[in-house]
């Protein structure tokens, strides 16, 4: 196992997209290790993706059992080819990322997803999604697709943490 | 690198341009720009900046004179220490709404401030008309008690009518 050094803004190399993993081998799996290794060693990181380390496979690492108030969740997931396939709904939560150092803010996500997967050795993963746990997942294929949280940071003068109340 | 920091304050009748003039001063000048706050409260636009460079209050004073001048801004300076890349990630959030009335702000923040919460962000507007005007304030910070301890302290406000409502925020990192 080894730590891998992430990737931070400016690095152009964050914008790449991401190719879908077409072997589901043990070099996949080493792989998976030294990302999850990484994503535990990084400040309280929830979730991390593989191109955050400079390998552009779609491949994301989560864990939303960790949170400080529970949320609804699947526990520890790798996420292979992750694709979300529904949405529904949207709310405004707060969002950091290790590649963007001392810097969080307020982005607008579905607050339902549900997502085709597969697992390190290619089984398929089907997910129904909500609240912190379906965020998560938007944030990491984002990475994906060369996208990063801060292209999406909305006004924190636009009041849309009210919206719910009149869903 | 170890230039001073100063915290300048400038304050005028809201017209388009002045950022664009502002900034534009500063960087001629060869000042560094920190953390910022613009924004327009009523008629008037607010800027609060963190600069660093230009020399003591006095020379950046004298330097910034011009524009302050031609934007029609008035200009306060306070040296400070920086703090930069020390962000705190606030934890809690209060909204609050009801009929203006005198009392709203200083009522709720006597009520956080007992209970420990330090206040990172706070903003409030006021809405509606001018007959029956509205009060939102939406307040971001670092609470030491546990939410609905927060939550029992502000419940008496509700009996007077106000909104208030308490949530955490919980950061997604990843």
């Amino acid at each position: 196992m080894a730590l891998l050094e992430i990737l931070t803004l400016p690095d152009a190399r964050l914008k790449q997209v991401s190719e879908p993993v077409t072997q589901f081998d043990d070099t996949l799996r080493a792989f998976v290790a030294d990302l999850e290794e990484t994503r535990r060693s990084g400040p309280a990181a929830v979730g991390i993706a593989a191109p955050q380390v400079g390998h552009f496979i779609r491949v994301v690492i989560i864990d939303c059992s960790v949170t400080r108030k529970p949320v609804p969740n699947h526990g520890h997931l790798i996420l292979v080819n992750p694709e979300i396939t529904h949405w529904e709904g949207y709310e405004a939560g707060r969002e950091g990322c290790l590649s963007v150092p001392d810097y969080t803010g307020n982005v607008i996500r579905a607050t339902r997803i549900r997502l085709m997967a597969k697992d390190p050795h290619g089984e398929l993963l089907e997910l129904d999604m909500e609240g912190y746990e379906a965020r998560a997942a938007q944030h990491e294929i984002d990475h994906l697709d060369g996208m990063l949280f801060v292209d999406r940071v909305v006004s924190r003068r636009t009041d849309l943490f009210q919206r719910k109340v009149y869903q | 690198m170890n230039d001073p920091w100063h915290m300048l304050t400038l304050i005028g009748e809201d017209k388009p341009g002045i950022v664009a003039a502002v900034t534009q001063a500063l960087f001629e000048l060869g000042l560094n720009l920190g953390e910022t706050s613009m924004l327009r409260l009523g008629g008037n636009f607010t800027i609060m900046m963190m600069v660093s460079g230009g020399g003591d209050e006095q020379a950046l004073r004298a330097r910034l004179e011009p524009v302050v001048e031609t934007q029609g801004l008035s200009l306060h300076v306070d040296p400070i220490r920086a703090h930069l890349h020390e962000h705190v990630v606030p934890t809690v959030r209060v909204t609050v709404r009801g009929a203006d009335r005198a009392g709203i702000v200083a009522q709720v923040s006597a009520v956080l401030a007992e209970a420990g919460f330090n206040i990172l962000d706070l903003e409030s507007d006021v809405a509606g008309t001018e007959q029956q005007p509205v009060y939102i304030m939406q307040i971001a910070g670092v609470a030491s008690v546990p939410v609905d301890e927060i939550e029992r302290a502000l419940a008496p406000l509700r009996e007077e009518g106000v909104e208030v409502s308490v949530s955490t925020i919980e950061t997604y990192i990843g």
